[in-house]
Parts: structure tokens; C-alpha cells; sequence
């Protein structure tokens, strides 16, 4: 029989793990107006952002692709725009972007509001509106298998490659075997390992496409003239034993299981159901689980060795850590120590049934350390230069 | 594959190269286990936790693995018990001054 957790099932039969509502500045230039909401409305969540004006071609695309993926997200219940009114991101077509999924979708702008203080009272106004709202919505059961999950490390240290990363592999193998999806993304964290995920393609194409997206980010670091040594692996990684990209991305990988891969999918784009599935992504952390966020993950596992407080605005951020040391320092940011694997006195499976453990608990409402904090991190990975 | 009581994690068989579980003094004798059972290698430097100590010889040129697989190549030659990291192997892959698909 199919197992079942209890979610919000949204219009589109998307299931959401939170009821967010999420406020969404068109453009930096509406940040502090949608803050200041955020503020005033608990439970509503902004995300401020560098972009949405000057911008064109790719990277103005991608911008709205991130604030519309953000918005579709299933765990936001109900979302509100914030225009200034004269930027390039269009926040009519945002709405209507949005509103396929079926949610309640507002916007305004700044500008026809009169001003900050004007925009701020309005805005509230229907935050509240649409949080009461969101308040009366009843969670139903619904199937493991709508599950996403998206599999990411950050400040790593030798201990990633040894204990959380191949740890999170077995839950994330527990995760397939009911039917869910995983993405895996850092695309500069697979260099030197890119041909064991290639064996593992479901197809020749698949394999194809992620040797393309690899080969592509390596011709873009040598046409910048630039060495990825010294960024990759960064200085805290190397402090932490790792000494070379290939090192690094071998113990990168063993993170997402051993399922075969499905599809590579770009940027933001949503996140097929049922399957292993390859995100083309930066290793950069915020850039990264922001693209896995908007291409619809539930959840963000985050590995660390070295330590690190990231969270995500819409998506809860469970992070493990097979680092002892690190734990015990920064126990107010992990949520799953295994790194009782490193002396043997726990097994590998053991450790990943932790972590799956901690997966379901979280898709039942628990909280993340990183949403008891209020991270709520959000940035647009860029491609050209702003005009 | 991981021991109780070893003082390095040995991955796979084809390694050069063990990973320190707790801090490790030079001239310290230490034990790793492999698919023959418990080894001994002694240390000819400090090894902080996390870091690798080599289990065979290397030449200079050569490719040094872990997990089985290369994680780049010696620029110099080294002895078994020797510190593994960033002053003795370098990466070959997302370098501005090589071209890709150097390795394997």
C-alpha cells in the first residue's frame, strides 16, 4: 500500500509540506516595501533580491523564471507581488505565471500606491487578508510519492565525502524507492566525477546533456582566463583535507544514491515527479538551493563539514553533518549528526534511516534548526551584465 | 569498509591514500584496515583530522587515487606515510591553464 504523510493539497494537486505566503519583490527596488510587510505579517516570508531592472536576454528571463518558480513553489500557499512599476520584469505576467497553479495571487505597485509609507499600508492590508486565509487551510493525507527532494553540500570537508554525503545517498535511494523524486545540482561540484554520473544515465542523450552542461561551465571558466583553484576548492575545504576539484566532487556525488538519472533539467526548471533528476546549477549554496526551490523541491538536504546556518525562503533546510567536532560548535544550525559512521560503531544504513527519518518528520511540519532561526536565503544566479 | 579502533579510513582498493579520523603526530605508527585485514603505516608528518596520508609510494607525474578513482596527480614523488594535500598533488580539471578531459 501506497504511504501517505498529511500535506496541503493546492489546486493544481501540487502537495505543499507549509502554507507560505510568500511576497515577492518584481525589483530590488521594492525589497525594503516587501520587508517591511514581511515584518508586520508573521508567517509571511519576503525575498529580496539584487535584480529585475537593467537587466535583458538570459538574465532577464532567468529572473523570472526564479520569482516565478519561487511563487509555484508547493509549500506557498498565496503569494503577493510588489512592482515598483517602471522595471523589466513584468508583474502582470508574473501573476498570471503564477496564478496557473491555481493560488491567490496579488500585486501592486509602488509607484500608483504614492510612495513607501502608502504601498506599506496596503500591502499589509492584504497580507493579512490572504493569511487569514491560509490560516483555515487543513492539511489532508497525501502520497510519499509526490515527495521532492533536493540533495546539496556546502562546506565540505573530508567527513562529506566519508559519512553525511554516501549517508544521505541511502535515504535518498529510500526516497525513490517510494516513488518521490531527488535532484542533485552543482554542476562545478561534479568535475573529475562527471563520468560516473554519466554511466548512470538512463540514456545516451541523458548522458549527453550532462557531459554538455560540464564541458560548457569549464569552456566559460577558461574563456574568463580564470583558474578555478583557490575558489574550488575553496580555502575552507581545503583546511578541511580536501586538496583538489576531483577529490571534491567524488565525494560530492555519492549524495544522491545510486537510482538511475532521468533527465538533466536547467536552472529553475520544475523538478519531474518519480526519479533521480540532475539540476544544471552552481555550486555557489544560495544560488544553488534557490534554483532546487524554484524548480519545486519540498526539501533541501544540506550536507557540511566545515558548518554553515544557510536556510531557504520557501523550503525547509535539513542539514547533516558527519563532522563531530563541527556539530558540537554549531549545534544551533544542524539538524542530523552521523558522524558516528566515522568510528564504526554505526553503519551506513543505520545513518541514512536517520536522515530518511528526519525527512518524513520534516514533510510531516517539524521544523528545520534553519527555520527556528527564521533563514530564510534567497539569491538569482547571473549570467551577463546589467546594463 | 569503516572499523572500530583504525586511525584512517581506507576506501577502495586501488587508493594511494588513507583519510585521518583524529589528529595524528609525525613518526605516530597507525593502523587502516583493508580487505587483507589491519595495516600499519608510520607517519612521516603531521596529519590534522580529515586530512590524507599516503599508503604506497607515488611517483612524481603520476595519479593519485581515493575512492577508487584519481583525484589529480603527484608534482612531486611521494613516500608512504608522507601528508597528501595541496603542497604534493594538484587538481587537473577546471583549470584555466589546461585544456578539459585530461583524465580518464
Amino acid at each position: 500500500m501506497e504511504r501517505t504523510f498529511m500535506g496541503y493539497e493546492r489546486p493544481n494537486g501540487d502537495i505543499g509540506i507549509r502554507n507560505h505566503l510568500l511576497i515577492i519583490p518584481t525589483v530590488i527596488c521594492s525589497n525594503q516595501v516587501s520587508s517591511r510587510i514581511m515584518q508586520m505579517v508573521p508567517g509571511a516570508v519576503a525575498i529580496p533580491h539584487q535584480h529585475g531592472c537593467s537587466q535583458i536576454g538570459a538574465d532577464k528571463d532567468r529572473t523570472f523564471e526564479m520569482l516565478a518558480g519561487t511563487g509555484k513553489n508547493p509549500n506557498v500557499g498565496a503569494v503577493m507581488i510588489i512592482s515598483l512599476g517602471c522595471e523589466v520584469v513584468d508583474p502582470v505576467a508574473l501573476s498570471e505565471e503564477i496564478r496557473k497553479t491555481g493560488k491567490p495571487v496579488e500585486f501592486f505597485d509602488i509607484q500608483s500606491a504614492g510612495g513607501s509609507v502608502k504601498a506599506i499600508s496596503y500591502g499589509a492590508e492584504v497580507a493579512k487578508r490572504l493569511m487569514a486565509d491560509l490560516q483555515k487551510q487543513e492539511k489532508v493525507p497525501v502520497p510519499l510519492s509526490k515527495l521532492k527532494v533536493a540533495v546539496k553540500c556546502g562546506g565540505s570537508d573530508a567527513t562529506s565525502g566519508l559519512a553525511s554525503n554516501p549517508a544521505l545517498g541511502v535515504a535518498a535511494d529510500s526516497l525513490i524507492g517510494e516513488g518521490g523524486s531527488i535532484v542533485i545540482g552543482e554542476t562545478t561540484e561534479i568535475i573529475g566525477a562527471e563520468h560516473l554520473l554519466a554511466e548512470r544515465c538512463a540514456t545516451p542523450e541523458i548522458s549527453d546533456k550532462l557531459y554538455y552542461i560540464v564541458d560548457r561551465f569549464e569552456k566559460e571558466v577558461e574563456r574568463m582566463g580564470a583558474d578555478m583553484r583557490g575558489g574550488n576548492p575553496s580555502p575552507g575545504n581545503i583546511a578541511g583535507g580536501l586538496s583538489t576539484i576531483e577529490e571534491k566532487s567524488l565525494g560530492c556525488i555519492s549524495k544522491c544514491g545510486t537510482a538511475p538519472i532521468q533527465g538533466v533539467i536547467e536552472y529553475a526548471e520544475r523538478i519531474p515527479e518519480h526519479g533521480l533528476y540532475f539540476m544544471d546549477s552552481p555550486g555557489n549554496d544560495i544560488e544553488c538551493v534557490s534554483g532546487m526551490a524554484a524548480g519545486g523541491a519540498h526539501i533541501v538536504c544540506f550536507t557540511t563539514g566545515r558548518g554553515t546556518p544557510t536556510g531557504a525562503a520557501v523550503v525547509p533546510v535539513i542539514k547533516i553533518t558527519g563532522n563531530q567536532m563541527m556539530f558540537r560548535r554549531m549545534e544551533d544550525n544542524m539538524d542530523v549528526d552521523v558522524s558516528d559512521m566515522l568510528d564504526g560503531s554505526v553503519s551506513l544504513e543505520h545513518a541514512g534511516g536517520r536522515i530518511w527519518q528526519e525527512i518524513l518528520d520534516v514533510a510531516e511540519g517539524k521544523w528545520t534548526k534553519a527555520e527556528v532561526l527564521g533563514h530564510t536565503e534567497f539569491s538569482i544566479n547571473r549570467i551577463g551584465p546589467s546594463l | 569498509m569503516i572499523t572500530t579502533g583504525a586511525d584512517a579510513l581506507y576506501m577502495n582498493e586501488r587508493d594511494h591514500v588513507v583519510t585521518a579520523l583524529r589528529e595524528i603526530g609525525a613518526g605516530e605508527t597507525i593502523k587502516y584496515r583493508n580487505a587483507a585485514g589491519l595495516q600499519e603505516v608510520t607517519t612521516l608528518n603531521d596529519i590534522p583530522f580529515g586530512h590524507k596520508i599516503a599508503i604506497a609510494e607515488v611517483d612524481g607525474g603520476a595519479d593519485v587515487r581515493k575512492y577508487g578513482e584519481v583525484i589529480g596527480r603527484a608534482v612531486e614523488p611521494i613516500a608512504a606515510g608522507q601528508h597528501v594535500h595541496v603542497h604534493n598533488i594538484e587538481g587537473i580539471r577546471g583549470r584555466g591553464d589546461l585544456g578539459t578531459k585530461e583524465t580518464e
